[in-house]
């Protein structure tokens, strides 16, 4: 295997060796490469202070997207284009018409975050299509501002979305494209530092293969997990296998049974498929974490790091996903309810990874709902994560499901809930009735995101929410949209 | 800039006009330099600080000899390296740079560990042996007012007998509330980079809005005379007041690693330990009692404040008197007691905080106004005019000091009518009725902020200013730029002053061996009194220049007028360049100072009485909220700000100051909580945990305006007022709008009681609260 990271920064393919494989590109650039204008402002992912933006081929074409270079390890951006706040000005030292957009929307105060809005709103320039300027709240979603308020901010952008100027990087597409096109015949990746590998490997049965050599090994995809590993809590990982450049894993398929999402799909890959057979999951999706983390978080990771406030399980297990899990032994498909064991325990067995998961398709007549509850509406963690599925028959309930994150140490179906509300009518009564079995299927915690009183107070007033919006879709129970309310 | 053509008819860059922040160019690019981006010296010590992991405990044992041992490490610091004086305070003597014998709060410094890495450093400081003794600690408001447990003796301020006054009014209510604290989240952390100079002198970066008790702070530490320290500031990544006091001590331990080893040594906080070590807003417990009549018109008002000042006194004691000062806002209490406890808790010593104690303040009289009117089943901007200060009677503040100023009543009576604020509120309470689940909520509130350093010698300020030989000019001051535009306010005074272009004009980092002596930039008071100094100093080459330009062309001092880039002298028209090259020529000092200090105010600390402000800003808001009353999720849809800018210096930043500081206050009484476990440990201390407003928390509908009349009848630099924190409090018509809504589910009868800040869980408690409360309610009238 390769023994070099090669990457494509300023128009020329940049080759790294004896790297430490945890290094944070943040780090490398400010520390070793002195390119200080990428800020550090929390070190996990939450504040945008040091997005980057990413080049890659997608199907031949140059996708740029914006990622947090604070959690993303160095040789990850092996293949892949940097682009960095220093990059942007033309060579004459003109602004970039980001940058000069938010100058003139005075949009920057003590300009510590300044730089990441811009790379924000870069990738947001060569995005396709661009986001309407009702989404532009979701493309800033990741980077926090202390000083302006945002609404300059939000000026600056708005001027960017509507106009159609063109910049130095569309002109140079083809010369990069064909760099990373050359990129993408590389073999895969082993690097070795003191006693640590990195493996990047390229097919599956690669990543089979090093995984059954290294079974205690970690498997790294968005790094919005593992990132903080070494950012945080300072760990030091002996052996890390990315499985970001596997292609297989990241192929989205509809098939008979459903839609199949492979293990490295991102959220921001995965949002729109999902939006489109079941909306209030494109809704989840887009609630979750921010555009840095969704260019990078997989939905494999989500399933795979065992959270129990991961917000895309509850709707899954709804949904009664498959999940695909593969070893060198041979595929093993599983309902995706039990691969959650207890905390910190999954039935994952050695040498064995998540490949990919399916989602059913709608039927027709059931009902499915997901709504997340944090303190903050964007880019937060859930104190409470519920999904239901209902099927009616007549006014019976023929079935019901329902899950929660943030309630127990996995994401746990209420069974004594749903057992009790199956065979009723679907009314307020049976609502009213079966409301205090809740308290029998869960014992949550009490921390910082939440008391236990209130975990309990809001899951049950959940699924009177999920009765109201069935029974009566007519009355606004949503804190969303023009206006700041809408109905389900 | 390289020489633009110069402005003929009016210079560019006049007071007045709208100015991009003097770095917007650099910041876009990344080239704007913060302290951790300067180029490192290739011999680099770099630090880390092991931190207390108990609230209160006796250090038994704290043995670095492992730490020493381990790879890379070069020095580590404990209290006995310390050659001078071990603290790093602004006032009292009570900061510990280093603990001895005892910790008081959960991140308290133990020791720090130098290393040719920081990771070394890290790994290193893990392996130091600590053994402590627990011991009680004390967390929470309550818990220290049941122990008796102050930093501070206890304020009062009393005119009349309230409590008697209470008692004969007609109506009574309380309320009793709780109000966290706030993290600064500054994007930029606390940072030092300290380089060895010749004669043991010490050099240092630090990101302080306070050079100069840094530079006394270090030199004190180190046992250096102040000459011998020399602190520099370019700019800081956001303070908020959290820069105030808070960077001495780790510019001391990096200034002491540099002494040490004669290395230059930096430390730069992660958010984590930014967040765990440095302090915050204060918390308030806040109870409050009011006797009214049927117009809902205050006789007599008790306030008892207490606040969680953590582990020593920092600027509590000021932070707390302006609370006091702020618990009338723009109201007039005939009969008044304000009561202030300051209680010492076994956690991280709070400090200046935008607003610095006003907010918490003015929180209490803003919601018992709603509390009022809901009682009364008023409007309550209706109780709100009815307590307002009058422009020549009822116009003494509880401190004893008249307000000359002011311009409440017009500010209402503006935003009222251009928010349509009337029909809004009717219309929110027909969608109210409409709609089961979802409520919306409204709410107008005013500010008063008094303006100037209730300690008053700090209210002075100094400047430099040099003209060169080709007419450029270099101005300095002892302010700091944290992004509230300041040094380009000030350069747009230089510019107006000499009526040069602003090109001509660089603004140089803040030095203390520049200016000395300096102030910190806090109290709101930046532009004034340093805008103010450097126009003195502004002034001075002015008036040098022209009694130069008549003596040479022998003409009188009536005759001369500096237009723009040029002056005119009798029938002489000179470009000011070449005025600039015939005074050099001509031996004329092209350089001055500038100094200036605050008049009229005075301020007796013992009675808190006096004129402690110079003068008061303004400003009003309108908020519209709304509810999901079965998750507790609110939002806030709509605001409406007209706010007092006297006559703005430069309205661009200023507009960035009042919805900056809209959304920061609105952050603080909405998503952003700090949660302590009941050992006094902190859980939120990272944007994973602790939830500053995001995009898409500003509201959608966002109006607003200067108050056009604006003009301070004070001789303020420009007829200018100070902007840093006034804005802070319109929010809180945030929160009382939150209140409104709930308060919908009983159909107005009944106030919630609801603590800040209102979170989801907060606002469903508060739902369902006074869901019982109304039911509860309904069953007495029906037994009744």
């Amino acid at each position: 295997m390769r023994q070099k990271v090669r990457y494509v920064h300023r128009g020329e393919i940049v080759e790294l060796e004896n790297i430490d494989p945890t290094k944070t590109v943040l780090n490398y650039l400010r520390y070793e490469k002195a390119l200080t204008g990428t800020k550090e402002g929390c070190a996990e992912g939450d504040c945008g202070a040091c997005t980057v933006v990413l080049g890659e081929l997608v199907n031949g074409k140059l996708k740029y997207q914006a990622v947090n270079a604070c959690i993303q390890f160095l040789p990850t951006l092996d293949g892949k284009e940097l682009i960095t706040v220093e990059d942007l000005k033309e060579k004459d030292g003109a602004l970039h018409p980001v940058q000069k957009a938010l100058v003139d929307a005075n949009g920057t105060q003590c300009g510590f975050c300044t730089p990441g809005f811009i790379m924000s709103l870069f990738a947001e320039m060569h995005s396709t299509p661009k986001t309407d300027r009702s989404h532009i709240n979701d493309v800033l979603a990741g980077n926090l501002c202390r000083c302006t308020g945002y609404g300059t901010i939000v000026d600056a952008a708005v001027a960017v979305a509507q106009s159609s100027e063109k910049d130095r990087f569309h002109t140079e597409m083809t010369a990069t494209s064909a760099l990373l096109a050359a990129l993408k015949k590389d073999s895969g990746l082993h690097l070795t530092w003191l006693d640590r590998h990195y493996f990047a490997p390229k097919t599956v049965d690669e990543l089979i293969d090093v995984l059954a050599r290294y079974p205690d090994a970690i498997l790294l995809s968005g790094a919005t997990d593992v990132g903080l590993w070494i950012t945080k809590q300072h760990r030091e990982l002996t052996t890390v296998i990315y499985l970001g450049q596997i292609q297989e894993l990241k192929e989205i398929e509809t098939q008979e049974g459903g839609l199949k999402l492979g293990a490295s799909v991102t959220y921001s890959d995965a949002w729109a498929p999902l939006a489109e057979l079941y909306p209030d999951f494109g809704e989840l999706i887009r609630r979750i974490a921010s555009t840095q983390i969704r260019n990078s978080g997989t939905i494999g990771g989500n399933i795979a790091n065992g959270s129990p406030i991961g917000d895309t399980p509850p709707a899954l297990i709804v949904l009664n996903a498959r999940l695909h899990l593969r070893s060198k032994d041979g595929p093993r498909d599983i309902p995706i309810e039990d691969f959650f064991i207890d905390y910190g325990n999954q039935d994952l067995k050695p040498g064995e990874f998540v490949e990919a998961v399916t989602v059913p398709l709608p039927k027709v007549d059931a009902k499915f709902a997901t709504y997340k509850i944090s303190k903050r509406f964007d880019q937060d963690i859930s104190a409470v994560c519920a999904a239901f599925h209902l099927t009616l028959k007549g006014d019976t309930v023929e079935d019901i499901r329902i899950c929660y994150g943030g309630m127990a140490g996995i994401p746990k179906r209420a069974h004594l809930t749903e057992k009790a509300i199956i065979g009723q009518t679907w009314n307020e009564t049976t609502i009213s009735d079966t409301l205090p079995l809740m308290e029998e299927d869960y014992q949550p915690l009490s921390d910082m995101r939440a008391s236990n009183q209130y975990r309990m107070l809001a899951a049950q007033n959940l699924l009177r929410k999920f009765y109201v919006e069935t029974s009566t879709p007519e009355v606004p129970t949503r804190l969303l949209g023009e206006g700041g309310f809408a109905c389900a | 800039m390289r020489n633009p053509p110069l402005s003929r008819n009016v210079i560019r860059g006049t007071v007045h006009a709208p100015r991009h922040h003097d770095s917007a160019a650099k910041q876009v690019a990344g080239e704007a330099l913060y302290i951790d981006d300067i180029a490192e010296p290739k011999d680099l010590l770099n630090l880390y600080i092991a931190q207390s992991e108990k609230a209160h405990a006796k250090i038994l044992k704290l043995d670095v000899s492992a730490v020493r041992r381990a790879p890379g490490v070069v020095v580590v610091l404990t209290a006995d390296d310390v050659p001078g004086i071990n603290d790093a305070s602004p006032i009292a003597g009570d900061d510990p740079v280093f603990a001895e014998e005892i910790v008081e709060y959960a991140g308290q410094s133990l020791f720090a560990v130098a290393a040719e890495t920081l990771d070394q450093a890290r790994a290193a400081a893990k392996l130091a042996i600590i053994e402590y003794e627990e011991l009680p600690a004390i967390v929470t408001v309550e818990q220290a007012m049941a122990a008796n447990s102050f930093v501070l003796p206890t304020r009062e301020i009393r005119r009349g007998d309230a409590s008697a006054s209470i008692k004969a009014a007609k109506h009574r209510l309380t309320q009793r509330f709780e109000i966290g604290g706030q993290d600064h989240f500054y994007l930029e952390g606390h940072v030092a980079l300290a380089l060895p100079g010749e004669d043991g002198d010490i050099f240092i970066y630090s990101s302080t809005q306070h050079p100069t008790e840094v530079q006394h702070n270090v030199a004190k530490f180190l046992n250096l005379s102040d000459h011998a320290v020399t602190v520099e500031v370019r700019r800081v990544g956001g303070g908020f007041g959290g820069k105030e006091t808070q960077g001495a001590w780790f510019a001391a331990i990096a200034g002491l690693t540099t002494k040490l080893t004669g290395r230059p040594a930096k430390i730069r906080l992660d958010r984590d330990d930014d967040m765990i070590m440095t302090g915050k807003r204060h918390d308030f417990v806040v109870t409050v009692e009011m006797g009214f009549d049927d117009n809902g018109r205050v006789s007599g008002a008790e306030f008892i404040f207490a606040s969680r000042c953590g582990r020593s006194a920092d600027l509590s004691a000021s932070i707390n008197d302006r609370a006091m000062f702020h618990a009338d806002n723009c109201y007039y209490f005939e009969n008044v007691t304000i009561i202030s406890h300051r209680c010492k808790t076994h956690t991280v010593s709070n400090t200046a905080f935008r607003g610095f104690g006003g907010p918490q303040g003015m929180l209490a009289p803003e919601r018992m106004m709603d509390a009022i009117a809901c009682y009364l089943g008023k409007d309550p901007i209706d109780v709100r005019k009815a307590n307002l200060y009058g422009k020549k009677s009822r116009n003494v503040t509880p401190y004893q000091m008249t307000v000359e100023d002011n311009i409440a009543p017009e500010i209402i009576a503006e935003l009222e009518k251009s928010s349509d604020y009337a029909a809004r509120r009717e219309a929110i309470r027909a969608f109210n009725k409409a709609s089961p689940y979802l409520k919306k909520g409204i709410s107008l509130t005013p500010v008063k902020f008094g303006i100037s350093f209730t300690a008053t010698h700090l209210n002075q300020a100094g400047a430099l200013l040099h003209v060169y030989t080709d007419g450029s000019v270099m101005i300095n001051h002892g302010g700091i730029e944290m992004g509230q535009g300041l040094y380009i306010k000030v350069a747009q005074v230089v510019a107006e002053v000499l009526q040069i272009d602003i090109e001509r004009v660089k603004i140089t980092a803040t030095r203390t061996d520049k200016v000395p002596n300096t102030s910190a930039t806090a109290a709101s008071s930046g532009a004034d009194i340093n805008g103010k100094a450097a126009e003195a100093a502004a002034i001075a080459i002015k008036e040098r220049l022209a009694k130069f330009a008549a003596e040479y062309y022998g003409v009188k001092l009536s005759e001369i007028t500096f237009l723009p880039n040029r002056i005119r002298i009798g029938k002489h028209v000179v470009s000011f360049r070449d005025l600039v090259q015939l005074a050099y020529m001509s031996r004329i000092s092209l350089s001055s100072t500038g100094f200036y200090s605050t008049p009229k105010i005075h301020y007796d600390a013992e009675t808190l009485s006096g004129r402690p402000f110079y003068y008061f800003a303004y400003g009003a808001a309108v908020s519209e909220v709304i509810i999901d009353t079965l998750t507790g999720e609110n939002k806030v849809v709509a605001v409406d700000i007209l706010h007092d800018a006297g006559k703005s210096l430069n309205p661009a930043i200023d507009l960035g100051q009042i919805e900056g500081g809209y959304i920061q206050g609105m952050g603080w009484l909405t998503t952003e909580e700090l949660y302590y476990d009941d050992k006094g440990i902190l859980k939120t201390h990272a944007p994973s945990t602790y939830k500053i407003p995001a995009c898409s928390d500003r509201p959608a509908i966002f109006n607003m305006k200067i108050f056009e009349q604006g003009e301070n009848v004070e001789e303020t630099i420009f007829r200018s007022k100070a902007v840093g924190e006034p804005p802070l409090m319109l929010a809180i018509s945030a929160f009382n709008a939150i209140a409104d809504a709930i308060s919908s589910v009983t159909d107005y009868r009944f106030y919630p009681e609801l603590n800040a800040p209102a979170t989801p869980e907060r606002v469903l408690m508060a739902v369902q609260n006074i869901s019982e409360t109304a039911k509860t309610h309904k069953l007495t009238e029906a037994a009744q």
